[in-house]
Formats: C-alpha cells, sequence, structure tokens
C-alpha cells in the first residue's frame, strides 16, 4: 500500500471513528436520568409549561429523529442552548475549550521537554546511580493520581509558603484582556498557571521520560554512535545532537495518548485548582443535569483525542521512511 | 511433536504441588529491590484490607477484631478536627469521625476495585487480542476498529457520564473502567499472538488436527501469558487511580468509603489548608498501593522482555 492509499484508508477511518463516538455520545447521554426541565421544576413550572418545553427542546420526537437532528445541528457547530446558563452552549465552552487548551498544552510541553532531557540523560548515564533514583522518582511520580499532586503542590506553594494564588485563573478584579496575548500573556495569569500546569506536567512525565531512556539505549548500540566518538566529538554533542535526536520519533506516538490522559486529567486538575476550563464545566454540568453543555464538553474531549491519534498516525508515517503501511 | 513447547502448567503438574509453583514464580524477583519492595508493600495492604473489620464467627462464638480502631462511619467518636493524638492517631474528621479508621477501612475498596476491574478488563483484552490476531481477516478488522473506537473516548470523562447515568455504586464504577481499560491489553496481546502464529508449534498443532480452541487456549494463550499478567498489573495501577479520581470528584460509592472520597470529603469540608492529617493520610496510601504494582510490574516486564535486564 502506498503512502497515498494510507492516508485515505486513515482518513475514512477517522470518519467512522467519530461516528462511533458520536452514537455513544448521544446514546449514553438519552440514559441520563431526571429529564432536563428537572431543573426548572422548581422555579414554579406548570406542567402545561413542562410538557411546552420538552416539546421545544425536541425531546418528544422519536428517537430516531432526535439522533438526526443532534447530528445536524453537531455539524453546523450548535451545541444547542445550556439550561443552566440560558446561554448557548458554544459561547460557554469555547472560552472553557481555550482555557483547557492553554493550561494541558503548558503542562505536556513541559512534561515533554523534562521528560526528553531526563530520559536521555539516563539512557546515557546507564547502571548509573542517577538512572536507578531517576527511574524510581519517575515511578513514583506516574503512581501520584494528578488530584494527589495537585494537593501536595498546594499545600507546600499556597498554604505553607505562600508563593502562588490558591486558585483560579486571573485575580478577582484584574484586568480582563481583550486579545489573546493579554488574555493569556499577563504575570497574574502565569502565577495563576504555573502550579496546575506543574501538576499535569508531573503526572504525565513518566511516558516520555521511560520511553525516551528506553529507546536511546537501543540508538547508543548503533554504529554510528560509536562512530561519532571515535571521531573526537565532545560527550555532550554526541549526547544531544545525534543520539537523543534519533531517539526522540517514539515519542510522537505516545503523544496522541499523552493528549488523551491529559483531557482526561483535565478534569481533575481543573476541579483541584479551580480553573476555568472545560472539565471543571462537564463535572458541573452532569452534576446539574445541564445536558447540552455535558455532551459539548464530552465531545470536544474525544475529538481533541481522536484527531490527535490521527495527527500522529500520520506523523509517524511521514517522519519515518522505513514504516511499512499495514 | 519435538517443536512443541510445554506449557508453565503442563510444568506444574509434573513438578508437582502450588507451592514450588508459586515459588518458582517468586524467584524472578530474587535480587530486585524495587520489586521486593513493591511486593511488600502490596502484601501489607492485602493484609490490612481483609483484617480492616472484626469477623464475627457465630458457631463458636468468637470475634476476631478489626485492625480499625472505631467504626470508620460512627460520628463523634472524638472532638471535631482534633489533631493526631494518642487516642486517635490519625486525628478526627470535621464529623468527629476516626481517620485511622476511615483509611484502613478504605483499602478494602481499593482492592476490590483493582484486583476486579483489572482482572475484567485482561479478560476481556486478552480474549479480544487472541481472537483478533488468531483469525485474522474481517475478525481482526472489526475486532481492531472497535479497539481504535475505544481508543477514542476520553477515559475519565466516559466513566463520569457513563456513572452518572447508571448511579454510584461500585459495580458500576468498575464496569466503567473495565469498558475503557481492556484496549491496552488487547492490542499488545494481538501483536504478541500475530508473532506466535507463524511458529513451528502452532503449525504442528494445526497438522495433526486440533480445534482453533485448543490451539488458542492451550497452546498459543500459556506463552503470552506473561504479558498478560504485566498488563494486569498496570491495570490494577490504572484502576486504582480511576477509582479515587472519580471518588475525588464526588462520583464515588457513597456506601463505601474509598480513599479518594475522604479526600473529596476534606474538600468539601473546607478543611483541607489545616486538617492535614485527613488529607495526607489517603493521598500517601493512594501512592504507595499504586506505587508498589508499578515495581511489582518493572519486575515482570523484565522477565517479559529480557532485553531491558541490565546486561
Amino acid at each position: 500500500m502506498g503512502l497515498r492509499a494510507y492516508v485515505v484508508r486513515r482518513v475514512l477511518q477517522l470518519i467512522v471513528t467519530f461516528w462511533a463516538f458520536f452514537t455513544i455520545l448521544f446514546v449514553l447521554f438519552r440514559m441520563m436520568p431526571g429529564d432536563p426541565t428537572s431543573m426548572f421544576i422548581m422555579d414554579g413550572m406548570t406542567p402545561e409549561q413542562r410538557e411546552q418545553r420538552i416539546a421545544e427542546l425536541g425531546l418528544n420526537e422519536p428517537l430516531h429523529v432526535q439522533y438526526v437532528e443532534y447530528a445536524r445541528q453537531l455539524l453546523r457547530g450548535d451545541f444547542g442552548q445550556s439550561f443552566i446558563y440560558r446561554d448557548p452552549v458554544i459561547d460557554i465552552i469555547a472560552v472553557r475549550f481555550m482555557n483547557t487548551i492553554v493550561l494541558m498544552g503548558t503542562a505536556l510541553l513541559f512534561a515533554y521537554l523534562i521528560g526528553i532531557t531526563f530520559g536521555a540523560i539516563m539512557g546515557w548515564w546507564r547502571d548509573s546511580r542517577f538512572e536507578r533514583g531517576g527511574i524510581i522518582v519517575t515511578l513514583v511520580a506516574r503512581s501520584s493520581p494528578e488530584f494527589w499532586v495537585g494537593i501536595v503542590l498546594l499545600s507546600v506553594f499556597v498554604f505553607w509558603l505562600g508563593w502562588f494564588p490558591s486558585s483560579g485563573m486571573r485575580t478577582t478584579g484584574g484586568e480582563l484582556g481583550g486579545n489573546f496575548a493579554a488574555r493569556y500573556g499577563s504575570v497574574d495569569f502565569l502565577r495563576h498557571l504555573f502550579l496546575p500546569a506543574l501538576t499535569g506536567a508531573i503526572a504525565y512525565l513518566a511516558t516520555p521520560t521511560l520511553l525516551m531512556r528506553s529507546t536511546m539505549l537501543d540508538v547508543l548500540n548503533a554504529d554510528f554512535i560509536e562512530i561519532k566518538k571515535a571521531e573526537g566529538l565532545p560527550e555532550r554533542t554526541v549526547l544531544f545532537k545525534h543520539a537523543a535526536r534519533n531517539s526522540v520519533l517514539p515519542l510522537v506516538t505516545v503523544m496522541a495518548i499523552a493528549t488523551g490522559s491529559a483531557m482526561g486529567g483535565s478534569v481533575v486538575i481543573e476541579t483541584v485548582f479551580n480553573w476555568p476550563g472545560m472539565g471543571r464545566e462537564m463535572v458541573n454540568a452532569v452534576n446539574n443535569n445541564d445536558y447540552p453543555l455535558a455532551m459539548a464538553a464530552f465531545f470536544l474531549m474525544g475529538s481533541v483525542v481522536i484527531i490527535m491519534n490521527f495527527v500522529a498516525d500520520l506523523a509517524y508515517v511521514y517522519l519515518d521512511p522505513r514504516v511499512e503501511y499495514e | 511433536m519435538s517443536t512443541e513447547r510445554t506449557s508453565p502448567t503442563d510444568r506444574t503438574e509434573t513438578d508437582g504441588g502450588t507451592l514450588e509453583f508459586i515459588r518458582s514464580k517468586l524467584e524472578i524477583f530474587e535480587g530486585d529491590r524495587l520489586g521486593q519492595i513493591g511486593l511488600g508493600i502490596l502484601c501489607s495492604f492485602i493484609l490490612i484490607g481483609i483484617f480492616a473489620r472484626p469477623y464475627t464467627i457465630d458457631f463458636l462464638n468468637l470475634t476476631i477484631p478489626g485492625l480499625a480502631p472505631h467504626d470508620p462511619a460512627e460520628r463523634a467518636v472524638g472532638g471535631r478536627l482534633e489533631s493526631p493524638s494518642g487516642a486517635h492517631p490519625l486525628g478526627t474528621t470535621h464529623m468527629g469521625r476516626d481517620v485511622l479508621s476511615q483509611l484502613i477501612a478504605g483499602t478494602r475498596v481499593t482492592l476490590i476495585v483493582g484486583s476486579l476491574a483489572a482482572f475484567m478488563a485482561v479478560f476481556i483484552g486478552t480474549n479480544v487480542g487472541l481472537i483478533s490476531a488468531y483469525f485474522g481477516g474481517w475478525v481482526d478488522d472489526v475486532l481492531m476498529r472497535i479497539t481504535d473506537i475505544v481508543y477514542g473516548v476520553p477515559f475519565l470523562p466516559f466513566a463520569i457520564v457513563l456513572v452518572a447515568i447508571l448511579g454510584s455504586s461500585i459495580v458500576n464504577i468498575i464496569v466503567a473502567i473495565v469498558l475503557i481499560l481492556w484496549r491496552s491489553t488487547a492490542r499488545v496481546i494481538r501483536a504478541q499472538v500475530l508473532s506466535h502464529k507463524q511458529r513451528p508449534y502452532v503449525e504442528s498443532a494445526q497438522a495433526i488436527g486440533a480445534s482453533h480452541t485448543r490451539i488458542m487456549y492451550r497452546h498459543i494463550l500459556p506463552n503470552v501469558l506473561p504479558l498478560t499478567f504485566l498488563y494486569a498489573a498496570f491495570a490494577v495501577a490504572w484502576a486504582v487511580i480511576a477509582e479515587a479520581s472519580l471518588s475525588f470528584l464526588g462520583f464515588g460509592d457513597p456506601n463505601m468509603l474509598s480513599w479518594g472520597e475522604m479526600i473529596y470529603n476534606v474538600y468539601t469540608a473546607n478543611a483541607i489548608r489545616e486538617a492535614w492529617w485527613w488529607v495526607f493520610p489517603p493521598g500517601i496510601c493512594i501512592m504507595l498501593f499504586v506505587m508498589s504494582v508499578f515495581f511489582i510490574g518493572r519486575t515482570l516486564e523484565k522477565e517479559v522482555n529480557p532485553e531491558l535486564q541490565h546486561q
């Protein structure tokens, strides 16, 4: 199979996956207990008004009609209206989505930077005390659930040392900048970002570190490393320029898996730090039976994971000419 | 059939004794410090879990005392938010409940979720991988596309939604975890079986007319079993972390207090800043438990993949 055929096949697969994911989403949320109007009953809604509301939402239609209608809405980027906020879901979720991407993107970036460096050095100094200690540290980091890392950081750096603000994304009453740079570039924002991003970085550090270490071990056995050493290049040059660069490739594939766990992790980390992101919004929405909002959040998280899987597969065949398309 | 390998199960039957079998399995921990530490921690947790609460044997009129000094749910056994003292080594909660007792009782939930979820996930994953690789063709295609789809579903958000639908009980939490967790085992076992399928021992079994089921479960499975155990260890770790995260978010079983739920309670009681004795012990326990499983996993990994062993 050539590259073109592979890409076509992979795109078809992407579409099927999306459709299946959408169907799971639809079935799950139609099974949800408590109907969406239960939140309004407290407002003194009469049974007639309730019927009317259900009709408005299209919930009295047969299921297959609802399914097609919902699919059509999604394709238009219309997620419906939030029951709680009474605003279009898309307006609420778009901001939250950006906040989550900024937070988890930073966390993953840190995790990969630290993991690659650390893993490369661990592979280079094989059997050293540094390597053994490094493995233990990595395994301990991997063993800690995100919320636990968050709580420890919170206790040490906020409650004890008082270096960072405890929660939220910016100090209340702080300037809300209009453009992207002003929103996400201010010192106040970065101070709020640091701890939650560090939490994510610690939680996701293990996979790149251990993988980098083991591919380094493979690469270091290769002949060209011996040649580079024989050429008399300084150790640092051989390590970072030749060995490490050739070990980075497999990390591309686990990037997709890392993004997947980061999407799940955002739920927990955002709850610990009160970060106004998609994950925390989803937990609140589920607790409040706010289906449209919860569905949209879930859909976006799944989409990120599915698309990242797709990108990782394509990047891999593009980056490594030796890969055969199965 | 000289090329046919004897499966591990055959070996035990000839060597005799389950004890001997266990001992031969434990040999891989020899000279592996981390693995031994992991095994030690895990065994301690299992013992604590078993003897957490008192047992009453009616016909002997005997009560075996539990390790937990108080009923974990009993209110006001001490003052509110008392810091650690002789009477309450880990202090009390905002309701005056004994933290140490809650911690000991919580071990059970972790053990139940960890073992059951991991067993079910690995059971499904191994079967999917085995069937997929052995039969190939459209069977493989269908099963692997399903696996791909499951890979597209974010784990924790899915578990949250499912538990919200089915209700917060320990069974539903396990189901939610298993529905996602089997995917990694399926992929890995499939790859391994694909390589075994080509080997002479499978061909010879086919030549003497062994049935598909027999070849799959009697000949191939024993050879991929070490890998299955490795993924079972990982599955225990992920299941425990997932349960803790779900409970921390408030979706835990209200009738079975787990470590994650304890931390959720600290959070909702707004006591995280002052009550360090209430926050830290459950967190440390989760970490230690998962760590022990990863340490054991590392030892198994060396066994499965000898290249990792230090030369």
